[in-house]
């Protein structure tokens, strides 16, 4: 070999050794200044200040189990088992107790002239069909919602375990498919009630005048007044926010991580419990709290002097209706 | 009284899956439930590490806690046993757990998500069945505890990263080995799931 080869040969190799040699560099020593192979591992209290929950790299398909440790799952327990079932029992029990109270104090509210005898339509066929289909789907949720928080504490020591888990198993079922029953019901109470429930002038008038709970004064309301349109507006929001969250369970890891679902657990826990409470309040006034009252969804007809105690501008427009058409029994 | 433990040795896990593997064939774990899985965080970059992660046997087990039918519950020796005959399917022991043990046969929309299943430590299930039977086998996989011995995972461990015992004496081990080689990067999970942590 001519000795120019030569020394190309060497610097090649020399070159080669170099940057064989170049990541003996990124080796991280410790201060005793051997090797240390923990140097650049990011331990996992770092990883935990840096995301809610430590992932990696997996080589099975599920995604759900690339987690390795998400701490938030103890803090989701500690929701559901502490602040839950406080919250929960504070919150149903609360609104009971305020309704019996209202109820001893109150008492039934009368209707003040008296029944006439006479009645007028308030609510046709369909319209109660969809309250009706809502409020049954309801409470049947209801039920079987509050067994998933409440039912080992209050069911499961009456029946015991094996029952209480075929229970429970059914009312899980039950829960999931009557939640169409009730969308469908809110769907069509929010588009056939909506314009009867924009605010008017009339309902502050009517909240001035004490809404009817004063007895001497009259407070003036159309179809629905503020406590009933407070019921709408409310059940809408919350039967939305409710059936989101409860469409988002129904779908586990459809698009949504762990925390996604530990949210949507707590947000339909939440919602359902003060949705519960509200239509506990509904309740009362639709069948103790007032004379009166339940027959409007009941039978869908209502006594003409509870009509102009409590609605008078709505019945003032239903018996112009009326006079304007010609009338359907002929005349003595 | 011991008090059973599960410790991986991030520094030694070679992500071989072996554990995996053993789990698997040991319990007849059905096709797509993971009782066993390995996790390789920071994969390729320098400071890879792997874990071997499954049930960890908490101390107030977040998913005993949760369930809303009481049917996961700890034994004497810490162990977090579950009766599938009481389990509803609802997956809340799958939200509260924070090492993702529980899995469910089936995807689980409209809460099919059928009975869940998890690492048992191999001792067996919660349920009615006889210690060592073949009904229990069916239902929960091996009962190795009853006759004494570990979980097969820890076992067939190629480089004896996952340790399984008493707690007391594989955080020793591992503190020993920590001290002896002179780097360890910590007991992975064993702050979340036992309160505690092992001083190195």
């Amino acid at each position: 070999m001519t000795f120019f080869a030569r020394i190309r040969l060497v610097t090649f190799v020399l070159i080669l050794l170099g940057i064989a040699v170049a990541p003996l560099s990124a080796q991280k020593l410790g201060p005793d200044g051997a090797p240390n192979p923990d140097a650049s591992v990011t331990d996992q209290r770092t990883l935990l200040d840096q995301a809610p929950r430590i992932q990696g790299r997996i080589d099975i398909p599920d995604v759900k189990a690339s987690v390795l440790i998400q701490p938030m799952g103890r803090t989701w327990d500690y929701f559901h088992e502490v602040l839950l079932h406080w919250g929960g029992a504070i919150v149903i029990i609360g609104t009971i107790a305020v309704l019996a109270l209202a109820y001893l104090i109150i008492g039934r509210i009368r209707i003040a002239a008296g029944r006439s005898g006479e009645k007028i339509l308030r609510f046709k066929a369909f319209e109660r069909f969809s309250h009706w289909l809502t409020a049954v789907s309801f409470v049947i949720l209801g039920l079987t919602g509050l067994n998933v928080t409440f039912g080992k504490i209050v069911l499961l020591p009456l029946v015991g375990p094996e029952i209480f888990s075929e229970i429970s198993e059914i009312a899980k079922y039950i829960h999931n498919f009557t939640s169409f029953a009730f969308v469908a019901g809110l769907v069509i109470i929010m588009v056939i009630f909506f314009r009867d429930n924009l605010l008017a002038r009339v309902d502050f008038e009517w909240l001035r005048q004490g809404g009817g709970f004063i007895k001497n004064r009259h407070a003036p309301a159309g179809r629905f007044n503020l406590g009933e349109k407070m019921v709408y507006w409310l059940s809408v929001a919350a039967g939305i926010a409710v059936s989101a969250s409860g469409f988002v369970l129904l779908f586990p890891f459809y698009g949504t991580n762990i925390a996604d679902m530990q949210l949507a657990q707590a947000a339909h826990a939440i919602i359902a419990l003060l949705f519960i409470a509200l239509i506990l309040a509904h309740i009362y006034i639709g069948t103790l709290g007032m004379e009166g009252a339940f027959e409007a969804m009941g039978t869908g007809e209502v006594d003409l002097n509870w009509a102009r105690e409590h609605h008078d501008r709505w019945l003032a427009e239903q018996l112009e209706i009326e006079g304007a058409r010609p009338s359907a029994t002929p005349a003595e | 009284m011991a008090r059973m433990k599960f410790l991986c040795d991030a520094d030694r896990c070679i992500d071989c899956n072996a554990c995996v593997t053993a789990c698997k064939n040991e319990n007849e774990v059905p096709w797509g439930i993971n009782r066993r899985r390995v996790v390789t965080i920071n994969d390729g970059k320098p400071g890879e590490r792997s874990v071997s992660m499954a049930c960890m046997h908490c101390t107030d087990a977040p998913c005993a806690a949760v369930c809303p039918v009481t049917c996961i519950y700890p034994t004497d020796d810490g162990i977090v046993l579950h009766n599938k005959d009481l389990c509803i399917g609802c997956g809340y022991c799958f939200y509260a757990c924070p090492f993702g043990a529980p899995q469910y046969p089936k995807v689980g929309n409209f809460g099919s998500r059928g009975k869940m299943d998890k690492c048992t430590y191999c001792a067996g299930g919660g349920g009615s069945e006889a210690p060592g039977s073949a009904a229990e086998y069916a239902k929960y996989g091996s009962n190795r505890f009853g006759d004494g011995k570990l979980p097969l995972c820890a076992e067939m461990c190629s480089t004896k990263s996952l340790l399984a015992g008493d707690g007391d004496i594989i955080a020793q081990i591992y503190g020993e080995r920590v001290r002896k080689r002179g780097y360890g990067s910590g007991a992975w999970g064993w702050e979340t799931a036992y309160h505690e942590d092992i001083k190195l």
